[in-house]
């Protein structure tokens, strides 16, 4: 540490930490929600700072290495422009009587707890602690899908509970068995479990222990991830909870969990003699992507339409990463912050349209560039995005993905093409629908600012037209890392 | 290793798959409870002849934690609310016992043939303790997908974690950072399902899962 008094690991943790509890116990929802701004603002300030700040050495518990700080950027600055969009949800929310006080204060603390975890899980270079905190994150996000309590939401929040249960189950037993592996290398006791030990000793594991325990942890994180067959608790999940955690959840919990996934990938991919991870990525990545985009066609709720479009595209993230290599990873990285933008922006334009709609019926959409051009635009420039069209951030990752794989193994490029044609004719037909024709239902204003919703689109569209080098060479760094 | 340690441990991880058997064909609320509270016990034993094997006291409190919390506590907030709830004669299975107990001795096979051949060079004790630990995880499993009802699915949520807490156990050193998240993540899910049981006694007349089904976003 150098004898530095700031260390920006420690507040990353600390602030949505303290804040959770400050708004656990604050009453007034104006005031509450302000607080929420600011605590997600602050940690987005601390995450800013590692990027300037002499890095700490990493510890026991915690590493800042160039892999994560990708994440925590992400992950802090959707969590800021989240709650912005939230404090004028949740506004609405308490003035049609559907969330009441009490409820809208176990709110807030479960955003900021949930940021927590998050960032905890980003930051732990501990294999046991990030397991805790991914756990931790999960019952965070099955309270508040509930929160609503009617019966969908119940539903929901109890079929999220028992997958994510299950995932998270399966991948302790996985964190044990590479314990089990590391021990006889590395030693008993702590070390065993500490990231950056483990890669530099992965050589010497003992690859039939390594090979089963990578499974495991791949069914268990790639449950959080969503990807196909273990995906059946996203749409609910996504759909029935109040919309800035769905945008939370597509936007940022499904990358924590692929970091995961990531993690135990670069261990594998370290030692000669374990299976190679790729193929089961690839496989997984696919089938996800495949299966979503044919499930997009009979989808009659606009949230669920979303959801369904988030596992399309995790599921493309982890064929990327799957393929590996340098080109492959740098758009598996580059097409993860763009998904995270886009779909937790489209999220926001889903909630105002909801709220001011009163329902989340694609049936009951209609002509919304009619009634509210502000916002109907918006939400098609979103979904042309989300699409994959150029000139937008998707597109170029998008392309990325499918030319690297053309060159390398153009059977599974043609299954990938079919995918992406398949779930971008679904789009366009719903989005014809809710965008165009006679506008049907309320067409009252919206109350709330379209600031977070413009700031992520148009972050999107700066990065489709030009991409900073800066960015770039980072970009690139990072996939060598990923091997 | 000597002789003794290593088969009463043998014993004990053996007799808590059998436990996981005999939960999976109990049809009474409150005998499953019972079973699960003699799942609980013989998986203390277990922990607490590991502790005292391995000279690791640390791991009598995970032995303590599922003796008092989750041998007698949880059963007894179960069964009250088993009461309360008016639940405890129905216990509806997917499939018949019959199948279910075929399955299951299939997995245990599964587990045994998987675990020991990729283990092979692992220290003999972790090596079987990780076989019936799979064994356990697998066995919970399967007792959650031919349950319906929410406490047994419950009750099969909490013996795969105590499978879990079997491997942690076994394998000889695993820091303690990992016991206690596993206990305290069983603390924080319990308190989970019992908001959750309270949420859903609040809106339905049952806690059948397949209750709440009806009601999903899609089919109205």
């Amino acid at each position: 540490m150098s004898g530095v008094l700031y260390d920006p690991e420690i507040l990353i943790l600390l602030i949505p930490l303290v804040s959770a509890g400050l708004l656990a116990v604050l009453p007034g929802y104006r005031a509450t929600a302000t607080l929420n701004v600011a605590a997600t603002f602050a940690t987005l300030a601390a995450a800013a700072s590692l990027f300037f700040v002499e890095r700490p050495a990493p510890g026991s518990y915690l590493l800042v290495d160039d892999l994560n700080i990708v994440f925590i950027a992400l992950n802090t600055f959707v969590a800021f422009t989240t709650s912005i969009f939230s404090a004028s949800y949740i506004a609405h929310e308490i003035e049609i009587g559907r969330l009441t006080p009490t409820y809208l204060r176990f709110y807030h603390a479960m955003y900021q707890l949930l940021m927590f975890a998050m960032n905890l899980a980003l930051l732990s270079n501990n294999i046991g602690v990030m397991w805790v905190a991914i756990e931790l994150a999960t019952l965070t996000t099955v309270l508040m899908v509930g929160i609503y309590r009617t019966h969908e939401a119940l539903e929901a929040a109890w079929k999220y509970f028992i997958l994510g249960s299950v995932g998270i189950a399966l991948a302790l037993f996985g964190t044990i068995l590479i314990y089990l592996a590391s021990g006889p290398v590395v030693g008993e006791g702590l070390d065993a479990m500490v990231w950056t030990v483990l890669v530099k000793h992965s050589a010497d594991f003992d690859a039939p222990l390594l090979n089963v325990a990578f499974v495991f942890l791949l069914l268990g994180y790639g449950t959080k991830v969503g990807l196909a067959p273990l995906h059946a608790w996203l749409p609910d999940a996504h759909a029935e909870g109040p919309t800035p955690i769905s945008a939370v959840l597509s936007g940022l919990l499904l990358n924590v969990a692929l970091y995961a996934v990531l993690r135990f990938k670069i261990l594998l991919a370290g030692n000669p003699d374990a299976l190679a991870p790729g193929p089961l990525m690839v496989t997984m990545g696919l089938a996800s992507l495949v299966f979503a985009g044919f499930m997009l066609y009979r989808r009659r709720d606009i949230k669920r339409l979303f959801a369904y479009s988030s596992i399309e595209h995790m599921g493309i993230i982890v064929f990327a990463f799957g393929m590996g290599g340098p080109l492959a990873n740098f758009a598996g990285l580059l097409h993860m912050v763009m998904h995270s933008l886009t779909k937790s922006g489209i999220f926001f334009a889903v909630g105002h349209i909801a709220q001011v709609k009163g329902t989340q019926k694609i049936a009951e959409i209609r002509g919304l560039t009619v009634s509210h051009p502000a916002l109907g635009w918006a939400l098609v420039l979103g979904v042309v995005a989300i699409a994959g069209l150029p000139p937008l951030g998707i597109f170029v990752s998008e392309f990325l993905v499918v030319t690297s794989t053309f060159a390398r193994e153009p059977l599974l490029a043609i299954v990938l093409v079919l995918g992406l044609l398949v779930a971008f004719g679904a789009l366009f037909l719903r989005l014809n629908e809710v965008a165009f024709g006679e506008p049907v239902g309320s067409t009252a204003p919206v109350a709330a600012s379209y600031l977070p919703m413009y700031v992520h689109f148009g972050l999107v569209l700066a990065a489709g037209l030009y991409l900073p080098p800066l960015l770039a060479a980072w970009f690139q760094h990072v996939s060598k890392l990923l091997g | 290793m000597n002789g003794l340690a290593f088969d009463v441990a043998h014993l004990l991880a053996g007799g808590l798959v059998l436990v996981s058997f005999l939960l999976l064909y109990q049809d009474r609320m409150y005998a499953l409870l019972n079973v699960y509270a003699l799942h609980a016990f013989v998986l203390a034993l277990s922990v607490a002849w590991q502790a005292d094997v391995q000279d690791a006291p640390h791991l009598f409190v995970t032995a303590a934690i599922a003796l008092i919390f989750k041998a007698i506590a949880i059963p007894t907030v179960l069964r009250r609310i088993v009461r309360r709830l008016g639940i405890h004669r129905e216990i509806e299975t997917v499939g018949g016992v019959g199948p279910t107990m075929l399955a299951g001795m299939a997995l245990v096979g599964l587990s045994m043939v998987v675990m020991l051949k990729v283990t092979a060079g692992a220290d003999p004790l972790a090596r079987e303790d990780l076989a019936f630990a799979l064994s356990v995880v697998l066995l919970g499993l399967l007792m959650m997908v031919t349950r319906r009802n929410a406490v047994s699915q419950v009750v099969g949520f909490m013996s795969l974690e105590n499978g879990l807490i079997l491997a942690a156990t076994g394998a000889k050193g695993m820091p303690l950072v990992v016991e206690i998240s596993v206990a305290f993540s069983i603390l924080i899910a319990f308190i989970v399902i019992g908001i959750f049981l309270f949420r859903i006694r609040e809106r339905f007349d049952t806690v059948d899962v397949h209750a709440l089904d009806r009601f999903r976003g899609e089919r109205q």
